[in-house]
């Protein structure tokens, strides 16, 4: 039985003086997808930030093992690679040299890139079909591309878990479809581990082996999508009048209007 | 299942780490080239090089005496060790060249280089391309600072101010005194030190410390000329010795810059991207931002305060030679470098014998000069 990827034991996290996370405990098994879903302010990106390193988070986070607090950046940037929501598009920059940046924790400190890093970044790119848009400016290209370009610079990371925040947010239902199935087929073909939060609740379900619903910091339901995505649960953390009907992938969460 | 996290070979996906050896050819038939890192071209630093020679030649060619560039050219050549040329100067003109104007022209090189590099670091640092070097307060700081020493010297009836090395030791005191409180003022904010709050910071400290000359220009209405033709800048009194008080600012401000340029590449993305790159974005801002503002103040102290260099300079390499820190900052420093040492030929021959403050002429040949990029730039991209 190898270390989970991720694991948490009992985050908190005070943003301001008022807490944000009080205690929150997540186990993500390696090559396991989980979404993290939950209302506005629940504290969704917090986590992922926290888990990404961008929060002193000491002992409460553990990756594939290893204390967060015991690896380096340049180590911890080897293992955990992160989409932000909207990630900056710096003005100017090609789709190459952007996904370039993905290999500094493989440069020396003050170095410049290897023969390996410029061919690691062409593999990426050719195998998310990226090939002809290495000379493009990253902020010519549309959403979906774009979005493509992002998951690009965290594969060439080489990182093994990912941490994807509201991925297919800025999205029309195409593309997300599009770009969740990228990531899906990435996973089984890397084994990599996914960890992602998400608003859409159908589209999250249809797509992750387990949801977590975070709830005022606290972990309300976690488990497979048919037991956290359920009316009762729904109604009462997102205050949402919903229906809920079981699919082939997931439930569907559809939203009913009050009557 | 065995991925470890620190293990030295890149964990788990052997494709995504170790791509060398066993990459898949890519399709033959591509219509373009393969993209290849953003970097300095060799045309690019060809033309940097050019315009500095180009700049030296001119720099000690024109003056009250012109020397024929051609002569001019071998006499710089004989400098080197093992060149000797008969340039057909008198002794006299020798002199010019060597003693006069050379170290005038350099010193010029080396402030233009110092302010367009430490303006790309600061834009790059801050994100933002309005910032300038004189940002965190050192144009406030030196400004307080020599108004004090001229002021306060005329007062004690020119004993201060009867020494050369007065003026210049307040500029490089006044603005590392700036900056600083800068930092501290900054610093206050907590954890939350955006770069934001550092440059509201450099507001704060600017307009206190301008409050405060203002105040001692008021009270001695007298020294205000003295004062205005140092706050305009100039390269006057340039001998070798100014030139060798600046260079150890100039060496280790463009080895720390230089050095980042690639991380700052890595800093456009924002912090907190940088930090899951694995790199320490707030360590790295404040060292770069230290080594700009100690080359800005060595600069401000040898020449007084030269605007619009840093501004408009890296943004021109922007425009015509990419985006990349790695090509902005080495070549902001040979373009910056031969601007200044042209407009310096511009300010001491265009109303000669009297010299126009040289920032008075950067900001009127660089402001059109710069519209006119703009627009070219633009019409190429279109």
């Amino acid at each position: 039985m190898s270390a989970p990827a991720v694991d948490v034991r009992g985050l908190r996290v005070e943003l301001g003086g008022s807490p944000v996370l009080a205690g929150v405990d997540l186990t993500v098994a390696v090559g396991e997808w989980v979404t993290v879903i939950g209302p506005n302010g629940a504290g969704k990106s917090t986590l992922l930030r926290a888990v990404g390193g961008l929060l002193p988070a000491p002992d409460a986070v553990s990756l594939f093992g290893t204390p967060i607090r015991a690896l380096r950046r340049r180590d911890r940037a080897r293992v955990v690679a992160t989409v932000a929501q909207s990630p900056v598009v710096p003005a100017g920059m090609a789709v190459f040299d952007y996904v370039l940046l993905g290999r500094t924790p493989y440069m020396p400190p003050l170095g410049r890139e290897s023969a390996a890093d410029v061919a690691a970044v062409h593999e990426v790119l050719d195998r998310l079909d990226l090939g002809g848009f290495g000379r493009r400016e990253l902020a010519t290209l549309s959403g979906g591309e774009r979005q493509r370009v992002f998951l690009a610079r965290a594969l060439a990371q080489g990182a093994t878990l990912l941490l994807l925040d509201e991925p297919t947010s800025a999205l029309d239902i195409g593309h997300q479809q599009e770009v969740l199935e990228l990531v899906d087929q990435l996973r089984r073909e890397h084994e990599l581990t996914v960890l992602a939060t998400m608003h859409d609740l159908s589209i999250a379900g249809e797509y992750a082996d387990r949801l977590v619903l975070l709830a005022d910091g606290r972990v309300a339901a976690a488990g497979p999508p048919a037991e956290v995505l359920t009316e009762e649960l729904l109604a009462r953390h997102y205050r949402a009048h919903v229906r809920v009907i079981p699919g082939p992938h997931g439930p569907h969460v559809v939203p009913l209007r009050r009557v | 299942m065995t991925v470890r996290p620190v293990d030295p070979v890149p964990a788990g996906t052997p494709d995504a780490s170790r791509p060398a050896g066993r990459l898949p050819r890519r399709g033959p038939a591509r219509a373009d080239a393969p993209a290849r890192p953003a970097g300095l071209r060799t045309r690019w630093l060809l033309a940097g090089l050019v315009a500095v020679l180009v700049a030296l030649v001119a720099g000690v060619s024109f003056g009250p005496v012109s020397l024929p560039p051609g002569s001019v050219a071998a006499e710089l050549l004989n400098l080197l060790p093992g060149v000797h040329l008969d340039s057909g100067l008198t002794e006299r003109e020798i002199a010019i060249v060597t003693e006069l104007r050379l170290p005038r022209v350099v010193l010029g090189l080396l402030v233009g280089a110092l302010l367009a590099l430490a303006g790309g670091c600061y834009q790059g640092v801050f994100r933002n391309p309005l910032a300038d070097p004189y940002l965190l307060g050192v144009a406030a700081g030196a400004g307080l600072a020599v108004t004090a020493a001229i002021v306060l010297g005329a007062g004690a009836g020119g004993a201060l101010t009867g020494l050369p090395v007065t003026i210049p030791l307040a500029a490089f005191v006044g603005s590392l005194g700036a900056v600083a409180m800068t930092y501290l003022l900054g610093a206050a904010g907590g954890r939350d030190r955006s770069p934001a709050t550092l440059i509201l910071a450099g507001v704060a400290v600017s307009a206190f410390l301008a409050a405060g000359q203002t105040y001692l220009l008021q009270t001695h209405s007298d020294s205000l000329q003295q004062v205005y033709s140092w706050l305009l800048g100039r390269l006057s009194t340039a001998g070798w010795h100014d030139v060798l008080l600046v260079l150890p600012y100039f060496l280790l401000t463009a080895v720390v810059v230089l050095a980042h340029r690639r991380e700052l590449d890595v800093l456009a993305l924002g912090d907190d991207e940088a930090t899951s790159l694995g790199l320490h974005p707030q360590r790295s801002r404040y060292l770069l931002i230290a080594a700009a503002s100690l080359g800005t103040a060595a600069a401000v102290s040898a020449s007084g305060l030269i605007g619009f260099v840093g501004i408009i300079v890296p943004h021109t390499v922007r425009l015509l030679a990419g985006s990349s820190h790695r090509v902005i900052l080495p070549l902001s420093m040979l373009f910056g470098g031969a601007f200044l040492a042209l407009t310096d030929v511009v300010a001491r021959t265009a109303a000669a014998p009297a010299e126009i403050p040289i920032g008075v002429v950067t900001a009127l040949l660089g402001g059109p000069f710069f519209v006119l990029i703009l627009r070219t730039a633009r019409g190429m991209r279109a």
